[in-house]
């Protein structure tokens, strides 16, 4: 088990700023206790992969940061989660509601609402009560371009998101994610549904998206993690092994198991 | 290991049962289950070739005791106010017969739908575990109940707590008359007898209902929670239109059943066709004739027994209009996700 390594953040050119940080996590279902004293920064306007073999429990630390896990009874969190870079707050102790407004998420499969495009889009605003039609209507085109969608389904607004093909429906629900301005987003193997082309497209996205927001990733496909991620942490049996910057994590890992699964050899 | 493979291999039986026995086998399954599948098509085909040639006699007879034309008497029967058949002189406008049916349904709905579907939202996305084992099956067993034991409800329970409550409301906003002065709900009304009815369909609707929020996808469950919406949002802007396949077909077989529904209404409704949609007044339902009629001995081949199957027709094709619809509805959601 290795701290973060301090080298890493030197070796940076900008300064790095923490925009949320994992205290001695643990998290059990029911009796399984399936996170094991996580530590980790996440830093702000940076791309974070997970890696690690199924069952890690990558899915598993995401989900704590919009607290998901508080939909089903018998999960338990212990530790800390603090979110913010000024004043920071344990998010593991406020309104899960509150987080959620603050942490979008993208799944795995693409799931739009049965909804129009349009609907899909401003279902984060209209939870929060903005009816302003000339807000929703800017957010939403705003959204969109971010997205990389506007141009393919401007003129179909009205027609039901699920109309859209499997990488547009993903961007959909990036867009839909991206249209209330959370803090973090997290994506769970989001291109593990898709098509390579789409995928690629989705990679492009999150690479752009960077600028204007934390990423946090779960992939099974280390080219992915590399390509679009600045750091790394690989879990196994829901410790978490190294982390580091990608290129340290995939080129000098200074921990064997990271060695071997990085290189191919488990997992 | 590969001693292990190989006492595995010489464990498999080597003679598998002979060929000709196996087909023959198959096929007798396979006529069994054919003849079980289509024996149910044949008795409702018979039924529907009994309903429709007795209803030909029934016309045959009018036409000859009323020296009318055919069509007449079909237009006598479909716009016709005044049903009595048994009596001279004849009527049959079957008019009367579905007003009563209709608003005794249009009450059920009333009651059932709007009470079937908080109830089952509550049970899918409010109740916790616990609760919901201990709701789901005192809900089946509500839909076990005889309905006639629902008729003698509305009887004795539900019509004079509306005529209480009627009497109330009158007193209240016109004070200062004597009692009887007020409007008096009869003791057989279609409102008691309708309320009634939607409490018979409830579960079934909320129990259908609820089984439609619940094949929603957890995906679309969790996308909408992810995105800070709290339990009534997502149950109301995200749960319902996935569901909502499920949710019209829910209601449509409640209607069905409130049509076809007949203890309940020939109990609590009365037996006096009436050409009524004022829910306030007793009157009979198609269904509710149908027994009524038959409670006495009649002779096969009266003009009596063969209006039974003029009625029953009449139930047969709006159920059937229903389904159909209910089918084409669903079909025409279906594509949500
Ligand atoms: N709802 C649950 N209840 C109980 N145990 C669970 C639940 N979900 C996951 N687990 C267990 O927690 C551990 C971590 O699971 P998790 O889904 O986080 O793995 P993962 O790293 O995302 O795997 P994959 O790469 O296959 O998605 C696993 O051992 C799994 O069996
Ligand atoms: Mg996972």
């Amino acid at each position: 088990m290795v701290k973060p390594t301090e080298g890493a953040v030197v070796t940076q050119q900008e300064p790095l700023k923490k925009l949320a940080e994992v205290r001695d996590l643990n998290f059990y279902y029911g009796h399984n206790h399936a996170l094991k004293n996580i530590n980790m920064p996440i830093y702000e306007k940076k791309v974070t992969a997970l890696i690690g073999p199924s069952g890690c429990g990558k899915t598993t630390l995401l989900r704590c940061f919009n607290r998901m896990h508080d939909l089903y009874p018998g999960n338990r969190y212990e530790g800390q989660i603090l979110l913010g870079a000024d004043q920071p707050r344990n998010l593991l102790e406020m309104d899960p509601i509150e987080v959620r407004m603050q942490i979008g998420m993208v799944f795995q499969k693409p799931n739009p609402f049965p909804k129009s495009i349009y609907e899909n889009i401003v279902y984060g605003l209209r939870v929060r009560g903005i009816k302003d039609k000339a807000i929703l209507d800017e957010v939403m085109e705003r959204s969109l371009r971010n997205a990389a969608l506007w141009d393919e389904v401007k003129d179909r607004l009205k027609e039901p998101g699920t109309s859209l093909s499997g990488g547009q429906q993903q961007r959909l629900c990036i867009a839909r994610a991206l249209a209330t301005d959370p803090k973090i987003i997290l994506f769970d193997e989001p291109t593990s549904a898709l098509d390579p082309i789409a995928t690629v497209n989705i990679e492009n996205l999150i690479v752009e998206l960077k600028d204007q927001v934390t990423i946090l990733i779960v992939t099974h496909n280390m080219q992915q993690a590399i390509r679009v991620s600045q750091f790394t942490a690989f879990m196994y049996l829901g410790e978490l092994v190294e982390f580091n910057d990608t290129m340290s994590i995939f080129t000098k890992p200074v921990e064997q198991k990271t060695a071997d699964y990085v290189s191919g050899r488990f997992g | 290991m590969a001693e292990g493979s190989s006492s595995i291999k010489t464990n498999l039986p080597l003679v598998l049962p002979s060929r000709t026995a196996r087909i023959w086998r198959e096929r007798i399954i396979a006529s069994v289950l054919f003849l079980a599948a289509i024996s149910s098509v044949l008795i409702t085909l018979v039924i529907i070739y009994i309903l429709f040639s007795e209803t030909v006699i029934f016309f045959e007879k009018v036409i000859e005791l009323d020296q009318m034309s055919l069509w007449q008497a079909l237009l006598e029967f479909f716009t016709g106010t005044d049903w009595s058949p048994l009596i001279e002189p004849l009527g049959i406008g079957i008019l009367p017969l579905l007003s009563g049916t209709l608003t005794t349904c249009f009450v059920a709905l009333f009651v059932a739908v709007p009470l079937g579907t908080i109830a089952a939202i509550y049970l899918s996305e409010f109740a916790p575990a616990k609760v919901r084992e201990v709701l789901k099956p005192i809900l089946e067993i509500l839909a076990g109940i005889p309905t006639v034991v629902y008729g003698y409800f509305a009887l004795l329970v539900i019509t004079p707590v509306l005529q209480k409550i009627i009497l109330g409301v009158q007193q209240f906003l016109f004070p200062g008359r004597e009692e009887w002065d007020y409007f008096q709900l009869p003791g057989f009304n279609m409102l008691g007898a309708g309320i009634s009815v939607g409490l018979m369909v409830l579960p079934y609707i909320c129990s259908l209902v609820e089984d439609a929020l619940q094949a929603v996808p957890l995906e679309l469950r969790e996308g909408s929670y992810a995105m800070g919406a709290t339990r009534i949002q997502t149950a109301l802007s995200v749960l319902i239109p996935a569901a909502v396949s499920g949710i019209v077909a829910a209601y449509i077989l409640g209607f069905s059943r409130a049509v076809g529904e007949t203890m309940i209404v020939a109990v609590a409704a009365g037996l006096q066709p009436k050409f009524t949609f004022n829910p306030l007044e007793g009157a009979a339902t198609t269904t509710a004739f149908i027994v009524s009629v038959s409670l006495g001995d009649l002779p096969h081949g009266s003009l009596e027994y063969q209006s039974i199957f003029a009625a029953g027709i009449m139930l047969f094709l709006a159920t059937l209009f229903m389904n159909v619809l209910g089918y084409f509805l669903s079909r025409r959601y279906r594509e949500v996700y």
